[in-house]
């Protein structure tokens, strides 16, 4: 499949975007264009990793952006440019989970994730590979990508914007309608279940340990 | 401090560079605990291999027809910018 060239590898400074954004805001559709182009990439894959699909990934860039139009003028700076579009496409792709799922809202908000109730490591041994060697390997990247759909969503979606999408815990917060400490319970989850995912697939296992969560050190 | 409170505090070990220097009881535990360095270097590659996958760049033949949409939406919302 063709896709398009990725134009926002490096990504032009948050001042940049809302200069452009300023030009768009008074009926410059090139500068909107522009911004388009240098987000669009961003937006796709967010969705993708929330979504895991396509057509429904395509449907989230084209209404987030038919969004931002509409939405134009209400645009403050209160945040950057890109954490602003990055919201939007977060709350469409959760509308498309909430209607794959038949339901008018999605229990992002409750319950509260309590630290008390987070699994502990299981299975403890170093990777054989390097993270570089790792992403040589199709069969590797199908691993992260399988590993990240089976994630519980409401654990994928905050590890994708908080540790892929790199938005603040209270950025994360504000766009899921969450408490931040909630977002910090979740992340831990996310990335507490990922590592154990990954690492039995990747450890050598001659450098496996027990784990032992009553000894303390030192 | 135990592995339970360390595993507690993880996302501060993780998310900051400073937090064992800060917090002298997370280098105290990891430098003695073998399982817990693991886990944290496990988490710390775990992060890195996502921030550096797979682009999943955007289909080519999806582009025109959402500028098409843009262009078509652009123009109702600024009719005196139509080209």
């Amino acid at each position: 499949m063709a896709h398009t060239p990725d134009s926002d590898s490096v990504h032009p400074s948050p001042e940049d975007d809302l200069a452009v954004l300023r030009r768009a805001q008074s009926g410059d559709f090139t500068a909107f264009e522009l911004l388009v182009t240098r987000l669009q990439g961003r937006v796709y894959r967010l969705a993708f990793r929330i979504l895991g699909q396509v057509q429904d990934s395509e449907d989230v860039v084209q209404q987030t952006f038919l969004s931002m139009i509409e939405h134009l003028d209400t645009f403050r700076a209160e945040s950057a440019v890109s954490t602003w579009v990055l919201r939007i496409a977060t709350n469409f792709a959760l509308k498309t989970l909430r209607k794959k799922r038949g339901l008018t809202t999605i229990p992002f908000n409750e319950p509260e994730d309590s630290l008390a109730s987070v699994p502990h490591p299981d299975y403890i041994a170093r990777w054989g590979q390097s993270p570089e060697l790792i992403l040589e390997q199709l069969e590797l990247q199908e691993l992260l990508k399988s590993a990240l759909t089976e994630l519980d969503e409401r654990y994928r979606v905050v590890f994708v914007l908080r540790d892929i999408e790199g938005l603040s815990t209270h950025e994360t917060a504000a766009t899921l309608g969450l408490s931040e400490s909630n977002v910090k319970v979740r992340l831990l989850r996310a990335r507490l279940q990922l590592r154990e995912r990954l690492t039995r697939a990747l450890g050598d296992s001659s450098t496996q340990v027990q784990p032992d969560d009553r000894h303390r050190h030192p | 401090m135990t592995c339970e409170e360390l595993l507690q505090a993880l996302n501060a070990v993780i998310d900051d560079t400073s937090a064992l220097e800060i917090y002298q009881e997370f280098a105290d535990h990891l430098a003695g605990c073998n399982p817990c360095q693991i886990v944290v270097d496990n988490i710390r590659k775990t992060i890195r291999l996502y921030q550096a996958g797979k682009a999943y760049p955007m289909p080519v033949k999806f582009q025109d027809r959402f500028r098409q949409a843009l262009r078509a939406r652009w123009n109702a919302k600024f009719p005196s910018a139509d080209s």
